[in-house]
């Protein structure tokens, strides 16, 4: 005889903005956004968006080394970087350079890795954040450890760790969040989910309507945000990090963004996606569309953007200026931290190459 | 039809465009081969190894994968004992690290465990070394972790014509092959290639130029370098054997040890790390089987026993010309 066993389980991805696509917004924004929030996010968004284009740029005339754009991700990623707590951990991929600065990472030492040279990552503001994750998804897994030393610890902080559409088909992925799961971890894991992973568009990544609802397999909540709206962002991310801070555990947020520009300098985006995909993102995209509310809300104007736009290059020219500066590191460096103590076995090949370099021993 | 297979037209191509030749032509020859991997099929791979092949063959035979290493190689270990011949792309040999289980657990040892019954015949390919100022982990010269692993095939082409001859060899050959490209020559040189489908041997060395003072033995990009350095060094009327060893694994050792017994000096030459290389392995073969022969201490010149560094710093890293020529003639100042 048949028995049937009675399945009743069902589940919700709830899908969050509040600031629309055509400038007017769902009110009541959150509470947890004050209009000094809105201006000091949009005015990181601008900045790091001139940054960006002045790394390509410096890419384009041989400056720097290859270099992933960030344009389409300046609102997931200004929301994360004011949401956290400077305490907080973050583990970063490769295109949140908008994050890395609010941490305290100089835009010439973002430079400075671009451009091959390790004290890039030598982040001293923000000692405790993990560098670039160019390897895909493996530092959900350094996350999840990451967050469990927290935890064992005690203490209440929190740990953010990003990663693109293309990271949630690596096991790595998954086993971070299940494990995230079941030992109830303060960790926050963000989708940056910008529809490509060079060139293999999201939906031939995975068939799941969402990536958020891959937190249900684990056991834990999974949130649609708008990545386009940093409101939306900021609110997801505060509340998760409120929720670990209280030992209730991880969130899974997926904020739906456009990558706008080439994967990186080395790549060509039009061999693959269609012009008006493009031109259609460039519609709604979060710097614009965060621009045009403030200017609704007369909390800016086009003559304070004017100027800030003059303070945003001046500053990044100054940031450049530092790295195109930058004295090379010694070559010995490379020996020199590779361990705490060099191993004898290796001192003639460090001596060989102090003494064909001419460096003093 | 394939336009390209089809015709066996001799021209001058660069070592990835080899790639992309040995592929089609394979794969117009034998309908069980086919093409996986990130970004191969509509972008044709990130460095175009794979470009046009989807064109010619369609989506069921030249595959876009999710971003999933492990399931790439584990994929290609499927399709291979049912018959097919993958030839799996992996991006960079910085992110092959996720399928040294699927190769060595599975690919590596199926027909051994299975006592003949299933055996793996697929190609894994990656770009691997330094000198192109890659961003970090797309660098490294890795080879000798798979040229210590029983079962498989380690094989790395230092020309287009060797590129386009041993890859076609690595996807007919019946088991599992990692086949490194590379990189920093994917567009170094052009060079006629007959494209007939002619597969070069593997499980040998080719020895570039005959020379009776001293045996340079090298592979993969450093061979540019090697012979640089032969031709500097003939100016001085010192004449260098040159041994590109293209199958690093299993390794022809016979090629070497007899081009040792003839010069009685050798120069081992690769860009990956010192310690536990392969050029330790082949100066471990001189000790044991050309000790009488040696005139002089073996020497290896490689990349340092450091991480690679970042592309600043990479070129204080790679191996030489000019370190290679003070080698030489630092092994034939000893007797
Ligand atoms: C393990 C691994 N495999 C392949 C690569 C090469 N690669 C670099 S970025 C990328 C696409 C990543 O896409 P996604 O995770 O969606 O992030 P996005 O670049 O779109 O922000 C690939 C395949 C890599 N860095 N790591």
């Amino acid at each position: 005889m048949q028995s049937t066993i009675q399945c009743n389980y069902a589940f919700n991805i709830p899908g969050i903005r509040y600031l629309l696509p055509d400038n007017s917004a769902q009110s009541p924004l959150p509470e947890t956004i004050s209009d000094e929030l809105l201006i000091r996010a949009y005015q990181h968004m601008r900045l790091i968006r001139i940054f960006d284009q002045k790394a390509i740029a410096l890419q384009r005339t041989g400056q720097l080394g290859t270099y992933p754009s960030c344009q389409g991700h300046e609102g997931v990623n200004t929301a994360i970087g004011l949401a956290m707590h400077p305490d907080d951990v973050f583990v970063p991929y490769y295109r949140d350079q908008a994050t890395l600065n609010l941490r305290g990472v100089k835009l010439s030492e973002i430079l400075r890795y671009w451009g091959g040279d390790e004290r890039g990552s030598n982040y001293k503001n923000c000692p405790q954040d993990l560098p670039n994750c160019v390897p895909i998804a493996t530092q959900f897994c350094h996350a999840a450890g990451i967050a469990s030393a927290q935890k064992i610890k005690g203490n209440k902080q929190a740990t953010v760790v990003t990663g693109g559409d293309g990271s949630t088909s690596k096991g790595d992925f998954l086993e971070a969040l299940n494990l995230a799961g079941a030992w109830h971890l303060p960790l926050v894991l963000v989708v940056i989910n910008n529809q490509w992973a060079i060139s293999t568009p999201r939906k031939a990544q995975c068939n799941a309507t969402t990536l958020a609802q891959k937190a249900i397999g684990a056991g834990i909540p999974g949130v649609v945000v708008d990545g386009d709206d940093f409101t939306a962002v900021y609110d997801q991310v505060h509340k998760a990090l409120q929720r670990a801070y209280l030992g209730k555990g991880p969130t899974l947020i997926e904020a739906i963004t456009y990558r706008l520009g080439d994967h990186t300098t080395a790549d060509d985006a039009t061999r693959y996606r269609a012009r008006e995909e493009v031109e259609n993102a460039w519609k709604t995209e979060s710097v614009t569309r965060l621009l045009n509310y403030l200017k609704i809300r007369e909390l800016w104007s086009e003559e304070r953007e004017q100027q800030w736009r003059v303070t945003c290059k001046e500053t990044v020219d100054v940031e450049v200026k530092d790295y195109l500066n930058t004295p090379p590191d010694k070559p010995t460096a490379m020996f020199e931290h590779l361990y705490e103590t060099l191993p004898r076995a290796y001192l003639a090949q460090y001596e060989e190459l102090a003494v064909s370099t001419r460096e003093d021993l | 039809m394939n336009a390209i297979a089809s015709t066996h037209i001799t021209r001058p191509v660069t070592l990835v465009e080899a790639i992309n030749l040995a592929l089609a032509h394979e794969m117009q020859a034998d309908e069980t081969v086919v093409v996986l991997g990130e970004d191969v099929a509509l972008n044709g791979g990130v460095f175009r190894a794979t470009v046009d092949l989807r064109k010619q063959f369609g989506l069921k035979r030249v595959m876009d994968t999710p971003l999933a290493e492990t399931l790439i190689a584990g994929m290609a270990v499927g399709m291979s004992v049912q018959g097919l011949k993958p030839v799996a792309e992996i991006q960079f040999m910085g992110f092959i690290y996720a399928t040294m289980e699927q190769v060595i657990s599975h690919a590596a040892r199926m027909r051994n465990r299975t006592r003949g019954r299933l055996h793996c015949p697929l190609v894994l390919r990656a770009p691997f070394g330094g000198g192109i100022h890659a961003p970090e982990h797309h660098s490294e010269s890795t080879e000798a972790l798979f040229a210590h692993i029983p079962g498989i095939r380690v094989v790395i082409p230092s020309s287009p014509a060797r590129a386009y001859g041993l890859l076609l060899a690595s996807i007919r050959n019946p088991d599992p092959v990692i086949f490194l490209e590379p990189k920093r020559i994917y567009r170094a040189a052009n060079q006629t290639v007959e494209n007939a489908g002619q597969a070069l041997p593997l499980d040998t060395c080719f020895t570039l130029q005959e020379g009776q003072h001293i045996t340079l033995v090298s592979w993969g990009a450093m061979i540019q370098e090697t012979l640089e350095a032969a031709q500097q060094l003939a100016e001085e009327g010192i004449e260098c054997e040159v041994i590109d060893v293209a199958t690093i694994s299993p390794l022809d050792r016979e090629t070497i040890i007899c081009s040792v017994a003839k010069t009685g000096h050798c120069v081992i030459v690769h860009e990956a790390a010192r310690e536990c290389g392969v050029g330790a392995e082949i100066a471990a073969t001189l000790a044991e089987h050309a000790l009488t022969d040696l005139r002089a201490p073996v020497k290896r010149v490689t990349g340092y026993d450091t991480i690679m560094p970042y592309f600043k710093q990479e070129s204080l890293y790679l191996p030489t010309t000019e370190k290679i020529i003070k080698a030489v003639k630092e092994t034939l100042d000893y007797d």
